[in-house]
């Protein structure tokens, strides 16, 4: 997941949906981001590259519409709704998750194992 | 106070043992002078009767009685008569008598009723002591110890009384204001009442009964200094610290060339403020000087001259509306009317619009030749510095050649800087504020004290304060307080007066400090703690 600036990005990303959960009159997601392009990227534990200022996963609410949806913490986002979340702040990124008027999010995340499990299974059928 | 008045027969006694006669008596007087004159140290002060007051307010603006020295005279005349003018008054009295215009008979009434009041105050304790003695001492028990004890008591509380009304009202008069001093006037009728209730009691119960009891009556008398401490205790509050607070802070504006100061002061009558600011005048502002102001009235007549007035008198204005009223449209004269004053201006503003630019060049025109008579001014003064060397100790003794004492030295290098300090002065049109005999005069006392030319020039390169400037170029010597509200009513916030003069006004407006209100918040010196901002965790 290393970037290069100025080069395009190239990720394995899962498509993962979470309907957003009414507590109140808060609608939830059930997880906690952490990065940004303001943010100190040094601090990050997830991100191999300690240059990456993306928006990553840092907590889980178990029993919660993330985890349910097949989120996992450690992910980095990608684009949510179709936004690009590689090169937002902090504060951007939490609003773009915390519309009011969508029910739905849609995330493309990326994380190691998508890439491992792509070689892997490159590997296994080299010719095809 | 007019217990002090007491003490001008014996500050005349003092007076003469240390020669001096600058004791005097301060004046609450209602005279109408403004005389700036009369702040010189000469001046004496008088204390207004208490029964002014009581006569009704008659006092009278606006008259320009002053007297310098009429202080001098009077102590000759009111005082013990073993006193006579020194050579010293009679020198200065003619001297100054081109400033006095005559001595004014109310203010020898008001000075002998406070003398007499002062005399009745002083004297009273002790008339309290001595009277039974006098008038029933075979009845009188004898004074024990504690009595007498009392009496080292009265004589150093009178003591104290004495020192502490010279310290406050024996000093030399600053000036002639037009009304009378509110608070010394009701601190007098105090003072009056005081004793008068006094001898009251003292004559119907001691008195007339003859009492005995010697201890009692010093008692008495030792209560009666008391209370006249407190109220000289009384009059140092009314009169000098309560107006120490600054209250307002006033814009003295001068009227011909817009020089602005702003002072703080506290709750004054509107007589007193204007002392006040006169004083700081004197010190503050630089002196005025009306050849400056000249360049712009001649703009002003130029666009005078500019315009064509013509005379609509009413009759004028009459036949023109009569003609026009012919014409169709009624509202047609009155407008017309209205655009031919509307045209006149609008022609003037067109010859108008060329000025500016002339008063631009010739400004930058001025600034110019100023700093070249500067340079030329600077540099020759320089050079006539370096013509003359101070002789030390030693060489005094060995080289009696060619000395010179500091005013012949002055003389000696003065005409090599003469022509271009001339020149630099008729440039900035200071040329009258000094002449030559001053100027050589500072030359010689920059020389006795080592300045450098630089240090001698400041004081030509740049206006300084009224003060330093002879007499003679004040321009500022009487001045008349013009006010709306009485000038003995105090200030408020917004009060406006002038203080004419004869060829300028200063302008005085008031504003109120305002009233501050301030809360307290406590931090607790644990409580600065800061963390790191690592990465900050939103849950959405």
């Amino acid at each position: 997941m290393s970037f290069v600036p100025g080069q395009p990005l190239t990720a394995v990303v899962q498509r993962i949906q979470i309907q957003k959960l009414r507590q109140g009159e808060n609608l939830i997601l059930g997880f906690s981001i952490g990065g940004g392009i303001d943010q100190d990227p040094g601090q990050n534990p997830f991100s191999d590259d300690k240059t990456d200022k993306g928006i990553y996963v840092t907590r889980i609410t178990p029993g919660g519409p993330a985890n349910a949806a097949g989120l996992r913490m450690g992910d980095k986002l990608m684009q949510v709704n179709g936004w690009d979340m590689t090169m937002v702040t902090h504060d951007q990124a939490r609003k773009r998750l915390t519309k009011k008027n969508e029910d739905v999010v849609r995330l493309l995340v990326t994380r190691k194992s998508l890439e491992e499990a792509v070689k892997q299974s490159m590997g296994c059928f080299p010719r095809q | 106070m007019d217990t002090e008045s007491t003490y001008s027969g014996y500050s005349y006694y003092s007076g003469r043992s240390r020669g001096s006669h600058r004791h005097g008596e301060r004046s609450r007087d209602r005279h109408k002078t403004r005389s700036k004159d009369s702040r010189s140290e000469k001046s004496v002060t008088i204390n207004t009767p208490p029964a002014e007051p009581l006569l009704g307010d008659s006092a009278v603006r606006g008259e320009q009685v002053q007297d310098d020295n009429w202080g001098e005279t009077t102590t000759a005349v009111t005082g013990t008569s073993e006193h006579s003018l020194s050579q010293e008054d009679i020198v200065r009295i003619t001297k100054d008598l081109e400033d006095s215009v005559g001595l004014d008979c109310r203010r020898y009434f008001t000075l002998a009723l406070a003398v007499i009041l002062g005399l009745l105050v002083f004297l009273t304790p002790l008339a309290f002591l001595v009277l039974p003695h006098l008038l029933w001492p075979e009845k009188l028990q004898s004074c024990g110890t504690a009595c007498e004890g009392l009496f080292i008591s009265v004589a150093f509380k009178l003591l104290i009384l004495l020192l502490a009304v010279w310290a406050l009202f024996f000093r030399p008069r600053r000036a002639g204001l037009p009304r009378v001093f509110v608070f010394r006037a009701l601190l007098a009728v105090l003072v009056l009442l005081f004793v008068v209730s006094y001898w009251l009691f003292y004559g119907v119960r001691i008195l007339d009964s003859q009492d005995e009891n010697y201890q009692g009556i010093v008692q008495y008398a030792v209560s009666l200094v008391d209370a006249l401490l407190f109220i000289h205790y009384l009059a140092i509050v009314l009169l000098e610290l309560r107006q120490l607070q600054p209250c307002f802070s006033v814009c003295v504006t001068r009227s011909t060339d817009g020089e602005i100061r702003h002072y703080n002061l506290g709750q004054l009558s509107i007589q007193r403020a204007a002392l006040a600011i006169l004083e700081h005048y004197y010190c503050d502002f630089p002196v005025s000087n009306p050849a400056l102001l000249s360049a712009s009235k001649s703009r002003a007549a130029k666009h005078l001259a500019g315009l064509k007035v013509y005379n609509v008198d009413d009759a004028f204005r009459a036949k023109l509306k009569a003609y026009l009223l012919d014409s169709p449209g009624n509202n047609a004269a009155a407008g017309l009317v209205h655009s031919q004053s509307r045209a006149m201006i609008a022609a003037a503003a067109r010859r108008r619009d060329t000025s500016h630019n002339e008063l631009y060049y010739e400004e930058a025109e001025h600034e110019r030749r100023v700093r070249k008579r500067k340079a030329r001014l600077v540099v020759a003064v320089e050079e006539a510095f370096t013509h003359i060397k101070r002789m030390q100790e030693e060489e005094q003794k060995k080289a009696p050649g060619d000395v010179m004492d500091p005013r012949e030295a002055a003389q000696a290098i003065f005409p090599s800087m003469a022509r271009a300090l001339q020149k630099y002065l008729r440039t900035t049109k200071q040329q009258h504020c000094h002449s030559m005999e001053s100027i050589q005069q500072h030359l010689a006392f920059c020389i006795t004290n080592n300045m450098t030319p630089k240090a001698f020039l400041e004081s030509y390169l740049t206006p300084g304060p009224t003060l330093q400037y002879s007499r003679d170029h004040w321009r500022a010597r009487q001045w008349t307080l013009i006010s709306e509200a009485s000038v003995t009513s105090g200030l408020k916030d917004g009060s406006v007066f002038l203080l004419r003069c004869v060829d300028f006004s200063l302008v005085v407006t008031t504003k109120k400090i305002p009233y501050i209100q301030m809360s307290e918040e406590y931090i607790d010196p644990k409580s600065h703690k800061f963390v790191l901002r690592l990465q900050s965790e939103t849950s959405v």
